[in-house]
């Protein structure tokens, strides 16, 4: 039972690791793009359109949201959002 | 499916087996430097026996079973979501606000790692600490490949080729791993993750859409205009951000870099 429950919490982190991770904006940014493809589906010819705007919006504010924001110059940063995966 | 997507798909799953097994491959070469070889090897080929049966038991019912564009939809969500994480990671280190990833430093610590607790070890004999070490980092690394193979070779019904080209891609680094094992450094890691991580993100939205009934101009040549797409939106992107860097701090090889090398 023990052995069930601690592969089920490892299976459970891996895949939270894997789809949020440190990067959860990603995953919410995947989300929306998928709501916004099923809701546009076949009634809306800018889907095609749409949906790389949208993942563009979403990897370029991330990218900037990951960028090490450092103090003086020659000091140890002090702030960046990663953690070491 | 036309010629084109079949090639970006074998590229695709190609890269990004590639990348990493350099990363898998590391591990072992410590572990058997370190503990011995025959019991990283045998942990090695444990772990991509069950990485095979994963595939097989995962991957067949999927094509079978699953309706094509629930499994596109699917499947294209995990690929974007992967794609965007690989290629702001590229991003990142290309700008010089991530450190680039280190394989002689990970080679480096698995090896002090092991030689801490070298006295249970046998020299050429079965070593369990050599065994689990080849094993988890194979098995780890190579779940992120299985899941490529799966979602990429199930959304295109073409898992024998997607299979078929990761395991291409494992039996050419174990090869170039086994004449040059120390200088994995010298692998173009980033830009290999920045290629893949386009490749991944292009698909991801192209069967997000096409499972959603989006209509794609061109059909399957949009995925090639995807990809050319996120190329300009890499480069445009690395040299803004490459802007915005403070320049000290990041100096290539300087101790801050060192602290944060990760996969």
């Amino acid at each position: 039972m023990k052995l069930i429950k601690r592969w089920g919490r490892a299976f459970g982190l891996f895949w939270w690791d894997f789809l949020v991770g440190d990067t959860p904006e990603l995953f919410v940014a995947t989300l929306v793009i998928v709501a916004v493809a099923l809701l546009l589906g076949h009634h809306h010819e800018s889907g095609y359109l749409m949906l790389p705007a949208l993942a563009i919006v979403f990897l370029v504010l991330s990218a900037y949201r990951g960028r090490r924001r450092t103090g003086p110059v020659g000091a140890k940063p002090t702030k960046q959002t990663d953690a070491p995966s | 499916m036309s010629t084109s997507s079949t090639v970006v798909l074998l590229l695709a799953v190609f890269g990004a087996s590639t990348v990493e097994m350099v990363e898998a491959l590391t591990i072992v070469v410590a572990s058997g430097v370190t503990r011995g070889w025959r019991s990283a090897l045998e942990g090695a080929a444990a772990a991509l026996t069950v990485l095979t049966i994963v595939v097989l038991v995962v991957g067949v019912p999927l094509i079978r079973w699953v309706p094509i564009n629930t499994l596109r939809v699917v499947v294209g969500s995990l690929l974007l979501v992967l794609g965007l994480s690989w290629l702001r990671k590229s991003i990142l280190r290309a700008s010089g606000h991530k450190a680039l990833h280190d394989e002689d430093v990970i080679f480096a610590t698995t090896t002090a790692e092991l030689a801490a607790g070298q006295s249970g070890a046998k020299k050429g004999g079965r070593d369990a600490v050599g065994f689990a070490v080849a094993f988890k980092g194979v098995f780890l690394e190579g779940t992120e490949v299985v899941l490529i193979v799966v979602s990429l070779g199930a959304s295109q019904h073409r898992l024998g080729i997607a299979a078929a080209a990761a395991g291409a891609a494992a039996i050419i680094v174990a090869a170039v791993g086994a004449i040059v094992a120390k200088q994995l450094s010298q692998v173009p890691e980033n830009l290999i993750k920045t290629v893949v991580g386009i490749m991944l993100t292009s698909f991801g939205l192209f069967w997000v859409g096409e499972g959603s009934g989006v209509h794609w101009p061109g059909s399957d040549l949009a995925i090639i205009v995807l990809i050319g797409v996120f190329v300009v939106v890499t480069v445009i992107a690395t040299s803004w951000l490459r802007t915005l860097r403070v320049p000290a701090a990041m100096s290539v090889g300087s101790g801050v870099e060192r602290e944060q090398v990760e996969g």
